[in-house]
């Protein structure tokens, strides 16, 4: 069947899936709108956490990041899931305990200030209003790649199907649905790398097949792809680290910390029975995370290779990269290559004119890989590969069946969907509990609550619409900086609120802000304000590698650290929290009496 | 809190002190300070600093989570503080 049409077909059954769980798991209460009830089972829960938090850019981006990145690529890896250990030890069982349905609603109670709420849901707000931009322009990406409309229309038609599903299932549609959607991604992430895997290495398994041998040779599929991104004047695979060691360091940690206080994953915990369930969900979460995460390192290599593999003959055939005969001409290039060239994701400049693709790295400052150019008469680098490629068009470089390339579009929207909804419930939770609610009218009726969920649900779509119409940066870079905001403001207040219980309100406030101020000082320093072009200011902050050569999306970590120094010190000199909150602290600390949710307070 | 309030706390500090010390020793220790060291040493075809940064971290921290689930479980019992 043609490609076009079979991806109309998968794509339009799994739209079809999801519109029909969210009729059939429609939200009538407040409780079935913010918490599914409560009542989740923690396997579920699990996956459907594993769904909400694996977003297009994981699914889309972060293979092609590592792919392009090699060994310091694992620091998304170790950062996207050591979060979740943070998550399960520190907070997911005392939040759960504490038994309400939002973030703020907990720093509300815990510092006994409304101040306090407020700046937490600026923070909440601040967080996934970015995080949702990057959803937004992945649903786009995917939309007009597979599905042959624009990049608006795509836009459109993601924010049509969120909202049917979101607006009238709220937490519950979105707890089903994303057990769904997270069966279409994680088949459509996995089948093609186990083809290719097997293609490769005989291994059908990516993880092993990653530490295998290539078929029929006696050299490992590493070793083999280090030793041909070298010659061809790359760093070494397996130990490229971009930037600084420290700043993978300190990446890493900021991504684990960002991860364990994103609003839109800590609320998936409130959705199950017990403590105890939430502790071991935070586990069963992160299996049905791992089984992507583990793969992507596999898929990113292999795609790599076989990428090289395409446009240069020698690389599997063995002989010399740089002879001309071994380049591809161009004009025998391959149907994926064509079809890509199209979306402008992929580039090709004939600099010798010799009509053949040169891929290589021009920048080298390789002597022997410099005199190999040189004897080649090679003029530079002549492809240019987007990083968001190596997912999408991993199953056409590999020459899998159409089925395939048909299930990784449905698998690229179920990403970029599920991770939406969450986001837009979490900010709609915020709007319509914590603010109105909360601060605004206390009085409000259920029903009347229930209505105002789903109105701010329905206009966060349309201004995450518009965000992705005119997205501020790239996809991975913003959501990067998502975590970051959520990693100097909302964590440390979470974790003080549990683990320290003589930090006052005056502490947690004037942390939150110092950490969520200098964090974005610097994102903005570097980013422009507001991500507006040519408003950035890295002269006045010593330059771009000021601090220790931290790069910006690196930099929560410093503001978690700002945050905990500010609201200990700013907490020694003011008074301590009245005692009905030291004793509400003690009580969250023990799981008995753990009950259903309520909003009530 | 009552007298065996603190201690049930204190053995949950401990606890979550261990089960952190390993999952930082398994991402920060072996997968980035010791990566360039670890990488003399393979497994299969994984150079091992390489495979703890991409793989083994992960895997540790699945076990992590789990096994900290369970004896979180035990201690609630032996403190008679667990869910009803």
């Amino acid at each position: 069947m043609d490609l076009q049409i079979l991806t109309y077909l998968v794509v339009g059954a799994t739209f079809a899936l999801y519109i029909g769980i969210a009729i059939w798991a429609r939200a009538g209460s407040t409780s079935d709108f913010y918490v599914a009830g409560g009542g989740v089972n923690p396997v579920t829960n699990g996956m459907a956490t594993a769904a909400d938090w694996m977003s297009a850019a994981s699914f889309i981006s972060m293979a092609g990041l590592i792919s392009n990145m090699g060994y310091g690529g694992g620091l998304f890896l170790m950062g996207w899931t050591g979060g979740y250990v943070l998550m399960a030890c520190l907070l997911a069982p005392y939040l759960r305990k504490f038994g309400k349905f939002t973030v703020p609603a907990f720093i509300n109670d815990r510092y006994y200030s409304k101040a306090a709420a407020a700046t937490a849901v600026i923070c909440l707000l601040v967080a996934s209003i970015t995080y949702i931009i990057g959803q937004m322009t992945g649903v786009g990406v995917t939309f007009s790649r597979f599905l042959g409309v624009s990049n608006e229309m795509g836009i459109y038609l993601g924010m049509g199907i969120v909202f049917c599903y979101a607006v009238f299932g709220g937490m519950k549609g979105i707890t089903y649905t994303q057990v769904a959607q997270y069966c279409v991604l994680i088949s459509a992430y996995t089948i093609p790398a186990i083809f290719i895997s097997f293609q490769l290495t005989g291994n059908p398994i990516p993880q092993l097949g990653l530490g295998s041998s290539l078929v029929g040779e006696d050299i490992s599929l590493l070793a083999k792809l280090d030793q041909v991104v070298t010659d061809l004047g790359f760093s070494q695979y397996t130990t490229a680290i971009p930037g600084s060691k420290l700043n993978m360091f300190v990446y890493t940690i900021s991504l684990m910390i960002g991860t364990a206080g994103l609003p839109h994953v800590i609320i998936r915990f409130f959705t199950v029975p017990t403590v105890a369930s939430a502790r071991s969900s935070a586990g069963w979460a992160l299996v049905f995370i791992a089984i992507l995460y583990t793969t992507a390192p596999a898929v990113a290599a292999m795609a790599r290779l076989n990428l090289h593999a395409t446009v240069n003959h020698a690389v599997m055939d063995g002989g010399d990269l740089f002879a001309p005969e071994n380049s591809l001409v161009y004009d025998e290039r391959p149907a994926w290559m064509e079809r890509w060239e199209v979306t402008g994701l992929l580039r090709w400049e004939d600099k010798n004119n010799d009509g053949r693709i040169q891929y290589y790295n021009e920048r080298t400052t390789n002597p022997e890989v410099l005199a190999n150019v040189e004897r080649a008469g090679w003029q530079g680098n002549e492809l240019t590969v987007n990083a968001d490629i190596i997912v999408l068009a991993n199953p056409e470089i590999a020459l899998l069946p159409n089925w395939v390339i048909a299930l990784v579009a449905a698998g690229g929207v179920a990403a970029a969907l599920s991770t939406a909804a969450g986001l837009l419930l979490a900010i709609s939770s915020a709007i319509s509990h914590d603010l109105m609610k909360k601060i605004w009218f206390p009085d409000m009726s259920e029903k009347s609550e229930l209505l105002a969920g789903k109105i701010a649900m329905a206009g966060s779509i349309v201004v995450a619409g518009y965000l992705g119409l005119n997205p501020p940066g790239f996809a991975a870079g913003t959501v990067a900086l998502a975590f970051g905001i959520a990693a100097c403001s909302i964590f440390p207040a979470l974790m003080m609120g549990i683990f320290n219980k003589n930090m006052c309100k005056y502490g947690a406030i004037s942390g939150m802000i110092a950490g969520l101020t200098v964090t974005l000082i610097y994102v903005f320093a570097h980013k422009g304000i507001f991500f507006i072009r040519g408003t950035e200011f890295v002269g006045l902050i010593g330059g771009p590698n000021s601090f220790f050569g931290i790069t910006p999306e690196a930099f929560g970590a410093i503001g978690a650290l700002i945050n905990f120094g500010t609201a200990y010190v700013v907490s020694k000199f003011t008074p301590p929290p009245p005692d009905h909150i030291q004793h509400m602290v003690e009580d969250v600390r023990t799981p008995r009496g753990s009950k259903t949710i309520s909003g009530a307070h | 809190m009552d007298k065996s309030g603190k201690a049930y706390w204190h053995a949950v500090l401990k606890l979550v002190a261990i089960i952190l010390s390993i999952w930082a020793l398994v991402s920060y220790g072996f997968g980035i300070l010791f990566a360039s060291a670890l990488n003399n040493i393979h497994i299969g075809g994984y150079p091992m600093g390489f495979w703890w940064a991409q793989q083994g971290s992960m895997y540790v921290f699945i076990a992590l989570i789990f096994i900290y689930a369970k004896l979180m479980g035990n201690l609630d019992k032996k403190f008679d503080v667990h869910e009803q």
